[in-house]
C-alpha cells in the first residue's frame, strides 16, 4: 500500500491541507481526495487537456503532475476561476455561444482559455487555435469554442 | 500508478545521494511529461521520483555575453521561448521548444527531460546537436561534460548513469553571419510525434559556406549528426543545386525504419526536403532576417 502524505497548498485561493497517497497524481488527488470533480480525466497521459489546471499560475495537465509536487504551491481549477458574484467572462461566453455539448472537455478549455487571456488579452484566431491545440473536444467542434474565446476577449476589453 | 515514493531535495548532493541509495528504479523528475506517464503505464519500473525542480542549479537560463547561453536542465519550455535573448540569438531553440506538445506540456517539459528520455524522435535534440551544445553532468564521482551529439546511445538510452544528474546545457555564442533552423514533419498541425525532424546550422562567408552542421531525428536509433553533408558543402558557393546534390547523400546516410508514421522511402524524401528548407532558412537567419 502506498504511503499517505499530507499536502498543503493554496487551492483556488484557500490554503488547503489534504491527505493523499504518495503515488497520486494531482488529477487523482483533486478528484478523489478533495472532491473537486470539475477537473476531468480524459486520456490520463497528457494528450487531451481535460485535466488542465494552473500550477503556480502556469497552465499544466494535472495528470502529468504528482500531487506531492504542489505542497507549498498554488493550484487553480475550473472551480476557482469565477469572479466574486459572476462567472468568468470565458465561462459566460461558452454559455452564450453554446460552446459545449457533453462538457467533459469544457473545464480544461476554460482554464486554458483563461490562461491565454491572462497573458495575451487580444489573441488572434490563429493564436487561440495554437494555444488550445492541447485541448481535445470530440463532440462540439472547435469553431464555437474559438468564437467563445474571441467573445470573452472582447468582453474583457470592455471592462 | 506504480507505488512510487516522492523526494524533493534542495541540493544536487542530496539528490545524488537519494538516487545512489535507491538504485536504477529511482528516476529524476523534471517536468514529468515523459516519466509520470511511464510510471503510470508501467512501461518502466519506477519506485521513486527525485524531483529536482527545487534545486536552483537546474532552473532558469541566462546569456553571459561572449560566453554564451546556459539553460538549467529542468527549465520549462515556456520560460525558454519567452526569453528575448534566446529569441534573438538562438532561434532554432525556439523552433523546437515551441512545438513540444501543447501549452500545458510546455508549462512543464524541459530540455533535460527531452534529452535524457532519449527518444529517437525527440524534437529538441537535433537542435541541441547543431548548436554544439554540451551537457554539464554531476554524479557521485564529480562533474563531467558530454557533447550532446554523443549523449544518446540508443532508443531510450544515454551515457548518463542512473545516479548522475544533468545540470545544465551550454551553448557558445553564435558566430557572426551564422544562422540555424529546426523543422519537423508531422501529419497534423500540432501535437504529434515527428515522422522526421531536421536541424541545420550554417556559417556564411559572403556567398560561400564557411561551415555547417546538420542533424536529423526519427531516422535512426538516436538523433544523428551528419558530418558527411557538412563536409560535402563546406567551402562551396551556396546554390540550390548544391543543396539538391547534398540532399542526395541522404539516400545512403540514413536507413529509417518502417512504422505507422511512414515508410523508409517517405522518410528519406522528407529528410531531403527538410534539409533544404532548414538550410535555406538558416541562411536567411544568418543575414539577420526572420523566416516565414
Ligand atoms: C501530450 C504530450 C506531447 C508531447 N509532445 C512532444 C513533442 O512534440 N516532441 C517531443 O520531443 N516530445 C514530446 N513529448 C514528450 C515530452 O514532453 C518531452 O520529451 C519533454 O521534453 C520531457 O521533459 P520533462 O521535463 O517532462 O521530462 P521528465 O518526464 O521529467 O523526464 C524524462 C526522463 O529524463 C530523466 N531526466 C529528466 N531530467 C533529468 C536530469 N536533469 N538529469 C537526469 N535525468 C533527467 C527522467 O528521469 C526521465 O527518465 C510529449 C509528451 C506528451 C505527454
Ligand atoms: S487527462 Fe490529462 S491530458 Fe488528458
Ligand atoms: S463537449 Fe464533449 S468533448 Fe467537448
Amino acid at each position: 500500500m502506498s504511503k499517505k502524505i499530507v499536502i498543503s497548498t493554496d487551492l483556488n485561493g484557500d490554503i488547503t491541507e489534504f491527505i493523499a497517497d504518495e503515488r497520486d497524481s494531482l488529477l487523482d488527488a483533486l478528484r478523489e481526495r478533495i472532491g473537486l470533480t470539475g477537473v476531468k480525466e480524459g486520456c490520463n497521459n497528457g494528450n487531451c487537456g481535460a485535466c488542465a489546471v494552473l500550477l503556480d499560475g502556469i497552465l499544466v495537465n494535472s495528470c502529468c503532475v504528482m500531487a506531492a509536487e504542489v505542497d507549498g504551491g498554488s493550484v487553480t481549477t475550473v472551480e476557482g476561476i469565477a469572479l466574486e458574484n459572476e462567472l468568468h467572462p470565458v465561462q459566460q461566453a461558452f454559455l452564450n455561444e453554446a460552446a459545449l455539448q457533453c462538457g467533459i472537455c469544457t473545464p480544461g478549455f476554460l482554464v486554458a482559455a483563461k490562461a491565454l487571456l491572462d497573458t495575451n488579452p487580444e489573441p488572434t484566431e490563429e493564436e487561440i487555435r495554437f494555444w488550445l491545440a492541447g485541448n481535445l473536444c470530440r463532440c462540439t467542434g472547435y469553431d464555437k469554442i474559438i468564437t467563445a474565446v474571441q467573445e470573452a476577449s472582447k468582453s474583457m476589453q470592455k471592462k | 500508478m506504480q507505488d512510487v515514493s516522492y523526494y524533493r531535495p534542495s541540493s544536487i548532493k542530496e539528490a545524488i545521494k537519494i538516487l545512489s541509495e535507491h538504485g536504477p528504479t529511482a528516476k529524476v523528475l523534471a517536468g514529468g511529461t515523459d516519466v509520470i506517464v511511464q510510471a503510470r503505464e508501467r512501461t518502466k519500473k519506477i519506485t521513486a521520483f527525485v524531483d529536482i525542480k527545487k534545486i536552483p542549479d537546474v532552473m532558469g537560463l541566462g546569456i553571459e555575453g561572449h560566453r554564451g547561453l546556459t539553460i538549467g536542465a529542468a527549465t520549462p519550455m515556456y520560460q525558454i521561448y519567452n526569453h528575448s535573448g534566446v529569441q534573438e540569438e538562438y532561434p532554432a531553440i525556439i523552433d523546437s521548444a515551441n512545438i513540444i506538445g501543447g501549452k500545458a506540456i510546455q508549462g512543464r517539459a524541459s530540455l533535460g527531460g527531452n534529452l535524457c528520455n532519449g527518444s529517437p524522435a525527440a524534437d529538441t535534440i537535433p537542435t541541441l546537436i547543431v548548436l554544439e551544445g554540451t551537457a554539464n553532468i554531476i554524479g557521485p564521482n564529480g562533474e563531467r561534460k558530454i557533447a550532446i551529439e554523443d549523449f544518446c546511445t540508443g532508443p531510450g538510452k544515454t551515457l548518463l548513469q542512473h545516479d548522475e544528474i544533468l545540470i545544465s546545457l551550454h551553448f557558445k555564442r553564435p558566430a557572426p553571419f551564422s544562422g540555424s533552423r529546426f523543422i519537423r514533419f508531422i501529419p497534423r498541425n500540432e501535437m504529434d510525434i515527428a515522422v522526421v525532424n531536421v536541424a541545420s546550422q550554417i556559417q556564411m562567408d559572403g556567398n560561400k559556406i564557411e561551415s555547417s552542421r546538420v542533424a536529423i531525428g526519427a531516422c535512426a536509433p538516436t538523433p544523428l549528426l551528419l558530418k558527411e553533408i557538412s563536409n560535402f558543402i563546406q567551402g562551396k558557393e551556396l546554390s540550390q543545386d548544391l543543396l539538391e546534390n547534398a540532399a542526395e547523400l541522404f539516400n545512403n546516410l540514413i536507413t529509417p525504419i518502417e512504422d505507422m508514421r511512414g515508410s523508409p522511402e517517405h522518410r528519406v524524401d522528407l529528410a531531403k526536403t527538410l534539409f533544404k528548407r532548414t538550410m535555406n532558412d538558416a541562411v536567411i537567419r544568418s543575414n539577420g532576417e526572420k523566416v516565414q
